[in-house]
């Protein structure tokens, strides 16, 4: 009994050490992957999740949308915080004039709301309750979305949806594509949210709208201004 | 048959009646909106906006008397003041000889319209106003609110001066921003292009280049 004892401990062990091993190579694999563009040179549609920002940043946003061909990126879902009414109204209007174009057809596109982690002016303490509760939530909509291509600009509200992708990359649920947009009010440095994405390699591209900023991280892309 | 004559002449009074006052109608109508075009000829205003902010030190800073005398000696004539969700409520006053005429409101669903309306604009430092105001082409003076936290704000405002866009000033220095400016060394800003981030998307994704 006792031997058998020790060897079903030291066999979990080495199970659990192999785990452990299997998943750091795969994160490292995931990492490394980042930022290597898709070899595919597939025609097909990529599901797209949108993440608006609010003001300023929502109307950047736009206007990225607005130079993407839409066949190719569709089904879109857009996602907003839940304080902010604006953003997805604004998304709902850009969709509403491509139905105009497109002659009454119906595009698909969906629109959601996500709890942020903390509202402005919020105490530190409850912060951490609205925050496990917004990562579950961002969880569940992730679950449910599994998109291919995630576009987003800040603020806060993008990240965990972007950690979040970068888990189902390693678990292998679902491959995406991370772009994130600093936007153009960030000239000297970038913003928190930019700075994690940037510096943890989730967003597979970057993109800056001040060349000087692109001077300071050199893996971003300068593209000039989006307003 | 016998009746229809005189119902007819009636008819013929009113209508002559009818035609004669909207006559006399049209012509005051057209008087009054010659009488707007002349007044809107010689007005030039000036539009404060602070957006959905609470900025009481720009609303303060542009109802002091130095800075109405420095607009009124630059020629503007009307000072209207969207102070958001302020405290400090600015005074209200008629144009006299020698003074702005000041009006204020919080908010309002038509900024567009004030700011088509305007002949120079004075913004807090948001993007959004900030690029609403120069895609409209109109001169402006950004206030940057010195009491943020994080004032990652100035920066754009500061770069967007150093490029000669629109002018940049504190609540303490506007008016002296006012008496310096010189409206016609400020250059048009030219309009943003999404079209290098699409392309980079595409080809990030295999997508062939239209």
């Amino acid at each position: 009994m006792e031997i058998n004892d020790e060897n079903l401990f030291s066999i979990s062990i080495v199970i659990i050490i192999g785990l452990i091993f299997i998943s750091i190579v795969r994160v490292i694999y995931v990492i490394y992957q980042t930022g290597k563009p898709l070899h595919s040179k597939s025609q097909k549609p990529m599901s797209t999740l949108i993440v608006l920002g609010s003001g300023g940043h929502t109307a950047e946003m736009i206007n990225v949308l607005s130079a993407l061909q839409k066949d190719r990126f569709m089904p879109r879902v857009y996602v907003a915080a839940a304080t902010d009414n604006m953003s997805l109204q604004k998304a709902s209007v850009l969709e509403d004039s491509l139905v105009d174009m497109n002659g009454g057809k119906v595009v698909s596109a969906k629109f959601m709301q996500i709890y942020r982690s903390r509202e402005v002016g919020q105490s530190y303490i409850t912060s951490i309750g609205t925050t496990l509760i917004a990562i579950a939530h961002a969880l569940w909509l992730m679950i449910k979305i599994r998109p291919q291509v995630i576009l987003c600009n800040g603020p806060g509200t993008c990240v965990p949806l972007c950690v979040i992708a970068f888990l189902f990359k390693v678990v292998g649920i679902r491959w995406s594509s991370v772009f994130y947009v600093e936007s153009i009010a960030r000239v000297k440095r970038l913003s928190l949210s930019g700075l994690l994405l940037y510096k943890l390699k989730i967003a597979d591209q970057f993109y800056v709208q001040w060349a000087q900023l692109q001077r300071k991280y050199p893996r971003a892309h300068y593209v000039g201004s989006l307003m | 048959m016998s009746h229809r004559l005189p119902l007819c002449r009636v008819d013929r009074e009113t209508h002559k009646a009818w035609l004669c006052q909207r006559l006399i109608c049209e012509y005051n109508l057209c008087i009054k909106k010659m009488g707007e075009i002349e007044d809107s000829e010689n007005r030039r205003m000036v539009f404060v906006t602070v957006g959905t902010t609470l900025f009481d030190a720009l609303v303060r800073a542009v109802d002091t008397k130095e800075f109405k005398q420095e607009l009124f000696r630059k020629g503007y004539t009307h000072l209207l003041i969207q102070m958001g969700r302020g405290f400090y409520t600015p005074t209200k006053s008629e144009a006299e000889d020698g003074s702005v005429a000041v009006d204020y409101f919080t908010f309002s669903s038509s900024i567009a319209d004030h700011l088509r309306s305007a002949s120079l604009v004075i913004s807090h430092a948001g993007s959004g106003s900030i690029f609403e105001t120069l895609r409209l082409g109109k001169p402006l003076i950004v206030v940057v609110n010195e009491d943020l936290m994080d004032n990652h704000q100035s920066e754009l405002a500061e770069e967007l001066a150093e490029r000669k866009h629109l002018y940049c000033a504190r609540p303490r220095t506007l008016h002296r921003t006012i008496a310096d400016m010189d409206l016609a060394s400020l250059l048009p800003y030219p309009a943003g292009d999404a079209t290098p981030v699409a392309k980079l998307i595409n080809r990030f994704l295999g997508f062939p280049d239209d």
